[in-house]
C-alpha cells in the first residue's frame, strides 16, 4: 500500500505487526499474539488521531490515494447484471467514463461513473479518469436512455477534471459538459450521485447535478484543483496546501454550505484501508437515497431538483 | 530604494518643477497589429482597430448603449448575494479584492442586466464586465443570469447574453461551481417559455462559463477573433507538451468545429441580432401563424394524391 507522508508512524507499526505475524507462523508463542494485538490497538489509536483531524490538504492526498476503491470496484460489488454500454454515437468510446445498465439492490438502474484505473495499463486505458467530449456525450446518451425507460440514475464521481487537450477542445469540451449538466437537470427519473474520490470542477459537476449528492468522508469536491488555484492566486503551486484550505473542498464544509446532502463515513484510516467496508456503506446509502426519491412523482422531482440548485448559496460558512 | 531615489531625485524634481500631467489613456496600442490608436477614435469605432480589424475588449455599458435603440435602456437590479461566503483569503482577502473591483469599475459585480428595445423588439440583455475580476462567475454573476432569465420570461422577451469571462470565481469555491447548473436552469426556463435564448460569445469566454449557460443557446454568435474554450491554453500546453495550432480556440476555429452558428464583426452585431430575433419571432406566436397562405402549389397537390 502506498503510504501517505502523514501516516508514516502508522506504517512503521503496521510493518512491525507484519513481521511479528511472519514469525508467529512458525511458532506458537502466546506473547507474540499479545504483542500483535497491543500494536494493533496502537495503530488504531494513531489512525483515529490522524484521520480525525485531517487537514484539507491531507484529505486531497487521501481522496487521490491510488488504492482507494474506484468506480469499477463499486460496480463490481454493488451492481448485479452490470451491462456496460459504449460509445457516444458521434465519434468514439471514451473509457474515462464507464456506463451501463444494472441492478442496485435488485432495482434496474443506469450507472455512470468516472474510472481512473489502478495500474499503468488501465490508467492509460481510462485516461486517468479525465473524460473527453465523447465521454460526456456518452453519459448524456445513457441519461436519456434512463429517462426513456424510467430507470433511476446513479453516478460515481472521481476525476481530476475534464481532459485539457487540443482534440477535446476541437470537439467541444465545453459544450459537452454544458449539455451533460443540462441533461442531469432535465431527466425526470431519480438521480443520485456519490463523490467517491476527487470531484474535479466542471468534469465532476457534468455528472453530479442530481437530486441527492452523497460524498465520502475524505473525498474532495472543488471548483479548481488546489494546485491550479495556488498557481493562479499565489502565483506558486507550492501553496497548494493553503489553497486546499481556502477552497473549502472537504465534505464537512460542503455539507455546511448545502452543496452536498450527506456524508458517508469511511473506515478507520480511509477507504483504501478497508475497501470492502466502504463499498458496502456506499451501497446502503445509495439504496436508501433512491428509495426516498422513488416515492416522489417525476414532476415534483424535477421541480425540487431545479429549486435545489437555484437556491444554493443562501448560507455561508460560520 | 536608495539615496538616489529617496533623496537625489526628489531634489531634482523640485528644481525642474513637477512632471507635466500627460493623460496616459489618450492612446492605446492595438494587440493585433501594434498600431497606436487614438483612444477617442477607437471608441467611436466600437473598440475595433481601424487598421487590422482587431476587436479590443469593450466596456459593458458601452455595449448596451450601442445595442439598444437610441442607446436607451433600463438596468435591472440584481438582488444582493452573500459576500465572501467562504471567508476566502489568498495573498489578499477576497472581501478586499471585491471592494477594489467595485471601486475600480463602479459595478457591484461582473455582470449587468438591462432591458430595452432593440430594433423595436423588447429584449433583455446581460453583459459581462471583464474588467471586474476577469468576469469570473460567482454567486452574483449567477444571480444576474437568473434575474435576466426571470425578467425575460416575465415580459415575454428574448434573452441575449454576452459572456466575457475567465471562468468560475475560485474565491467562492464550490459555490461558484454550482453556478453552472444554476445558470443552465435559468437558460432552460427561458427556452421552455418559448423565448429565444441567444449567446454572443466575446473575448474571452472560457472555463465554467463556456461549459454552462454559454454553450446551451438556441443560437451561438461569436464575435470576431474572440478566444472561446474550456481549458486555458497554458493548461493544455503544459498537459500535452506541444504548441497549439494557430487560431486555436478563436471564434473562427469554433465555427469550423461546429460549436458556433455565426462569427460576426462587432459593427454587424446589432443588425444580426435584430434579424435573427425577427426571424425567430416569439416561439409561441409563430406556432399559431399558418405556414402557407394562398393556393397550394401544383406540385404539392400532386404529391398529396400519392
Amino acid at each position: 500500500m502506498q503510504i501517505l507522508e502523514f501516516e508514516k508512524s502508522v506504517a512503521e507499526l503496521e510493518a512491525k505487526i507484519d513481521e511479528l505475524r511472519h514469525i508467529s507462523d512458525g511458532s506458537r508463542g502466546v506473547n507474540i499474539a499479545d504483542e500483535i494485538s497491543r500494536l494493533q490497538d496502537k495503530v488504531d489509536k494513531q489512525l483515529r488521531h490522524i484521520y480525525g483531524r485531517l487537514t484539507p490538504s491531507q484529505k486531497v492526498q487521501v481522496a487521490r490515494h491510488p488504492e482507494r476503491p474506484h468506480c469499477l470496484d463499486y460496480i463490481k460489488v454493488l451492481v448485479e447484471d452490470f451491462t456496460p454500454l459504449a460509445g457516444d454515437r458521434c465519434f468514439a468510446e471514451d473509457q474515462a467514463i464507464i456506463g451501463g445498465l444494472g441492478r442496485l439492490s435488485g432495482r434496474a438502474c443506469v450507472i455512470i461513473g468516472q474510472e481512473r484505473g489502478n495500474d499503468t495499463e488501465s490508467r492509460i486505458k481510462h485516461n486517468f479518469g479525465m473524460a473527453k467530449p465523447e465521454g460526456y456525450r456518452k453519459a448524456q446518451r445513457l441519461m436519456h436512455l434512463a429517462d426513456r425507460f424510467g430507470l433511476p440514475i446513479v453516478t460515481f464521481v472521481d476525476t481530476a477534471g475534464a481532459f485539457p487537450g487540443v482534440d477535446a477542445e476541437a470537439r467541444g469540451q465545453a459544450e459537452a459538459i454544458a449539455r451533460s449538466i443540462e441533461t442531469c437537470l432535465s431527466v425526470s427519473v431519480p438521480f443520485v450521485t456519490c463523490i467517491i474520490g476527487e470531484g474535479g470542477s466542471g468534469g465532476a459537476i457534468a455528472m453530479a447535478a442530481g437530486d441527492r449528492v452523497l460524498m465520502l468522508e475524505h473525498a474532495i469536491y472543488s471548483v479548481i484543483s488546489p494546485e491550479g488555484c495556488a498557481s493562479i492566486l499565489w502565483r506558486n503551486a507550492s501553496h497548494a496546501a493553503d489553497a486546499a484550505a481556502a477552497l473549502r473542498l472537504t465534505a464537512q464544509d460542503l455539507l455546511q454550505l448545502g452543496i452536498i446532502d450527506q456524508i458517508i463515513s469511511e473506515p478507520l484510516g480511509g477507504a483504501h484501508r478497508k475497501p470492502a467496508d466502504v463499498i458496502t456503506h456506499v451501497g446502503e446509502a445509495l439504496t436508501q437515497a433512491l428509495g426516498e426519491l422513488l416515492s416522489i412523482d417525476s414532476k415534483s422531482l424535477l421541480a425540487q431538483r431545479h429549486e435545489k440548485y437555484l437556491n444554493m448559496g443562501k448560507t455561508g460558512l460560520n | 530604494m536608495n539615496w538616489l531615489t529617496n533623496f537625489v531625485r526628489p531634489k531634482f524634481r523640485a528644481l525642474v518643477g513637477p512632471k507635466k500631467e500627460i493623460p496616459d489613456n489618450l492612446w492605446e496600442k492595438c494587440p493585433g497589429c501594434s498600431a497606436m490608436l487614438f483612444k477617442r477614435e477607437l471608441e467611436e469605432n466600437l473598440n475595433v482597430c481601424r487598421h487590422c480589424g482587431f476587436h479590443l475588449k469593450m466596456d459593458a455599458k458601452k455595449r448596451l448603449e450601442v445595442l439598444y435603440d437610441d442607446g436607451r435602456y433600463q438596468l435591472i437590479e440584481i438582488p444582493k448575494v452573500l459576500t465572501d461566503p467562504l471567508k476566502f483569503r489568498d495573498q489578499k482577502r477576497y472581501a478586499d479584492r471585491l471592494k477594489d473591483a467595485q471601486h475600480k469599475t463602479g459595478q457591484q459585480d461582473a455582470i449587468i442586466v438591462a432591458e430595452g428595445q432593440m430594433g423595436g423588439i423588447k429584449t433583455v440583455i446581460a453583459v459581462f464586465d471583464f474588467s471586474f475580476m476577469g468576469g469570473s462567475m460567482g454567486m452574483a454573476v449567477g444571480e444576474g443570469i437568473v434575474v435576466a432569465a426571470k425578467r425575460a420570461i416575465a415580459i415575454h422577451a428574448p434573452l441575449v447574453v454576452f459572456p466575457a469571462s475567465g471562468g468560475a470565481r475560485m474565491q467562492e469555491g464550490a459555490l461558484s461551481l454550482m453556478q453552472m447548473p444554476r445558470t443552465i436552469i435559468a437558460a432552460t426556463e427561458v427556452k421552455q417559455a418559448g423565448l429565444p435564448y441567444i449567446v454572443v460569445l466575446t473575448d474571452p469566454t472560457t472555463g465554467g462559463v463556456t461549459a454552462s449557460f454559454a454553450m446551451v443557446g438556441d443560437i451561438h454568435i461569436a464575435e470576431k477573433g474572440a478566444q472561446i474554450g474550456f481549458a486555458g491554453a497554458r493548461v493544455i500546453e503544459s498537459t500535452i507538451r506541444e504548441t497549439l495550432p494557430p487560431g486555436f480556440q478563436r471564434s473562427e476555429y469554433l465555427l469550423e468545429h461546429g460549436m458556433v452558428d455565426i462569427v460576426v464583426e462587432r459593427k454587424d452585431l446589432q443588425t444580426t441580432l435584430i434579424r435573427i430575433l425577427r426571424l425567430l419571432g416569439k416561439g409561441s406566436i409563430n406556432k399559431k401563424a399558418p405556414l402557407l397562405t394562398g393556393p397550394v402549389p401544383h406540385g404539392a397537390r400532386g404529391l398529396r394524391r400519392i
